[in-house]
């Protein structure tokens, strides 16, 4: 006799499947990305990538773990395509590798592998390498920076020195000390008025990069890859914030459209947030991981030291998973109230 | 004190008992003082005075110390030979008394001193209780300069910086070259839990590989159990 159970339905959720299309939704974001810094961004997410797999494979074998098929699920290439994207385009090639290594040997398997770790291992190599290396990690170029690939391939690769005309500061950054620093009479519109750093409505050319990672983002939602809970979320706490000192201030606060495509902000929004390892779990728990972790990447952002904020927002929503997943437990089926 | 005796103190401390990577005790200091090799080696040699002296003492007043009112005895014994070391460091090695700071008056509230004296000297003679301090500190000393060599290795690229303010006339070894940009991260106190947690990793991995070497080469002998 056979015995079936259900659900009778099954989709293919294997951890490659997942991996293979967030790869393929952050390509839109890439591809401007490219187009606005030149093809070095390519030669970054190699680099980044061949030493995640690297050291995936060394700690496979020290954990005699089977190689091929943890090698071969992606997830240790979406972690390095994240840290390539959220690093500084023109990195030297080593800060790169210091992240790529200690996400994955330190963040994804000392905490037990794929699955296991608390943290996000990509926003982990964001912080450890901002905390150690801060100058190095806030030299953004300009993006009418007139140098060809490669230039930009003698920086990544120690062959020029690192002057500063090279580097300027992110758009966030910019407005950020222009308001800060001062003597007050600086404007949100005075200071965007800028059209060399400033576009339509965020860092020029930069708006674009995040408008493709909001396209590549939507794609994945309709794929039914991610819920749309986390990066609604994410998205609804940065706006509130974001929008409520903005109608109080103007002057001193940019709107929220703004500060959504600006930085990290689109991509933690889709890519990060929505881990499905280090996030919630729970439908209403997303909602509120999203929600905080965008509210505090503005605080941070804005009020803080850092250039950005998503990083250590999420971080610090990670350490709450637990306690959120325990409060926003769904009822059992056929049970009323708490389980 | 026979020769076994002496032997197995000096194991339980410098490796068995490790107050850093077995007992995990006294986390403050670590984190704080060892961001270099001298600090580290200082602060533990400051600690195994103390605990040396310490462990005499209470050993030789243990049958006459209340026991109702024993641990503030021993927090004043303890407090005692602290403020002569504290007044030692600062009259003798006056610019790393500066750099250690309060770590030096804080070996009083150090739990190693106090778990060594409670567990220890409060139940043994004072010659075994003055070994048993001193080999704490020993294991306390490795460790501690292990963790600051390799913190300021990694963080700066430097080996034995400070050495200047105990031996003046020595210099601080530049291992790797002077454009290293250093990795921050070790300097400060997350970067010391890390490494703590890779020595504890690597002490663990030493013991369960020698457990599995002696188990291959003498399996439990079978016929053995009828003669107990």
């Amino acid at each position: 006799m056979n015995f079936n159970t259900p659900p009778y339905l099954t989709q293919n959720v294997s951890v490659q499947h997942v991996m293979l299309q967030v790869l393929a939704a952050l390509l839109p974001g890439i591809a401007v990305y490219v187009w606005l810094i030149g093809p070095v961004v390519v030669v970054q997410i190699a680099i980044t990538t061949a030493a995640s797999l690297l050291a995936e494979a060394f700690m496979l074998r020290l954990l005699n773990k089977p190689l091929g098929l943890f090698l071969g699920d992606g997830s240790a290439i979406v972690t390095a395509w994240l840290i390539a994207l959220a690093f500084p385009p023109l990195a030297p090639w080593w800060l790169l590798v210091v992240g790529a290594l200690f996400a994955i040997i330190v963040a994804k398997h000392l905490y037990g592998g794929l699955g296991q770790n608390p943290f996000n291992p990509a926003m982990i190599a964001f912080a450890v390498c901002i905390v150690s290396f801060p100058a190095l990690m806030s030299q953004w170029p300009p993006v009418d920076l007139p140098s060809g690939v490669l230039d930009h391939l003698a920086l990544v690769f120690g062959y020029s020195p690192r002057i500063d005309a090279m580097s300027g500061a992110t758009p966030l950054d910019t407005l950020k000390t222009a308001l800060k620093l001062g003597d007050g009479s600086a404007s949100v519109a005075s200071v965007m008025a800028d059209a060399h750093t400033y576009g339509y409505f965020a860092g020029k050319g930069w708006e674009w990069v995040g408008a493709a990672y909001l396209l590549g983002g939507l794609w994945l939602w309709q794929r039914r890859i991610i819920s749309w809970h986390a990066p609604a979320g994410f998205v609804g706490g940065m706006a509130l914030l974001a929008g409520g000192l903005w109608l109080w201030n103007p002057g001193q606060f940019a709107n929220p459209v703004f500060h959504l495509f600006s930085g990290g902000s689109m991509l933690g929004a889709w890519f990060i947030v929505t881990d499905p390892v280090s996030g919630c779990t729970t439908v209403k728990g997303k909602l509120i991981f999203g929600l905080a972790a965008g509210a505090l990447a503005y605080v941070i952002r804005v009020f803080g030291g850092y250039p950005d904020g998503v990083a250590f927002a999420v971080l610090l929503l990670n350490i709450c998973v637990p306690l959120i997943d325990l409060y926003t437990q769904p009822p059992i089926f056929g049970m009323k109230g708490k389980p | 004190m026979t020769r076994d005796e002496f032997r197995q103190i000096a194991a339980n401390g410098i490796w068995k008992q490790n107050t850093s990577i077995v007992q995990i005790l006294g986390l403050c200091p670590l984190l704080a003082v060892t961001t270099n090799l001298v600090n580290g080696a200082m602060l533990s040699l400051a600690t195994i005075i103390v605990m040396a002296i310490s462990g005499l003492a209470i050993a030789s007043l243990r049958n006459l110390i209340p026991h109702e009112i024993r641990i503030p005895v021993f927090i004043l014994v303890v407090a005692a030979l602290v403020t002569v070391v504290d007044l030692l460091f600062n009259a003798n090695l006056h610019e790393l008394y500066l750099v250690l700071g309060i770590f030096i008056p804080l070996i009083v509230t150090n739990c190693i001193v106090l778990a060594r004296v409670e567990a220890y000297a409060n139940k043994n003679p004072p010659l075994h209780s003055m070994f048993d301090g001193i080999f704490m500190g020993v294991g306390m000393l490795w460790t501690l300069s292990l963790l600051g060599g390799l913190r300021e290795l990694i963080g700066g690229g430097t080996l034995f910086s400070g050495i200047d303010m105990v031996f003046p006339g020595l210099h601080p070894l530049q291992l790797f070259p002077s454009d290293y940009p250093g990795l921050l991260l070790a300097m400060l106190p997350p970067g010391a839990f890390i490494l703590l947690g890779c020595l504890i990793a690597w002490k663990n991995w030493i013991e369960s590989r020698a457990a599995a070497r002696q188990h291959r080469r003498a399996p439990e002998p079978m016929a053995a159990g009828g003669l107990h």
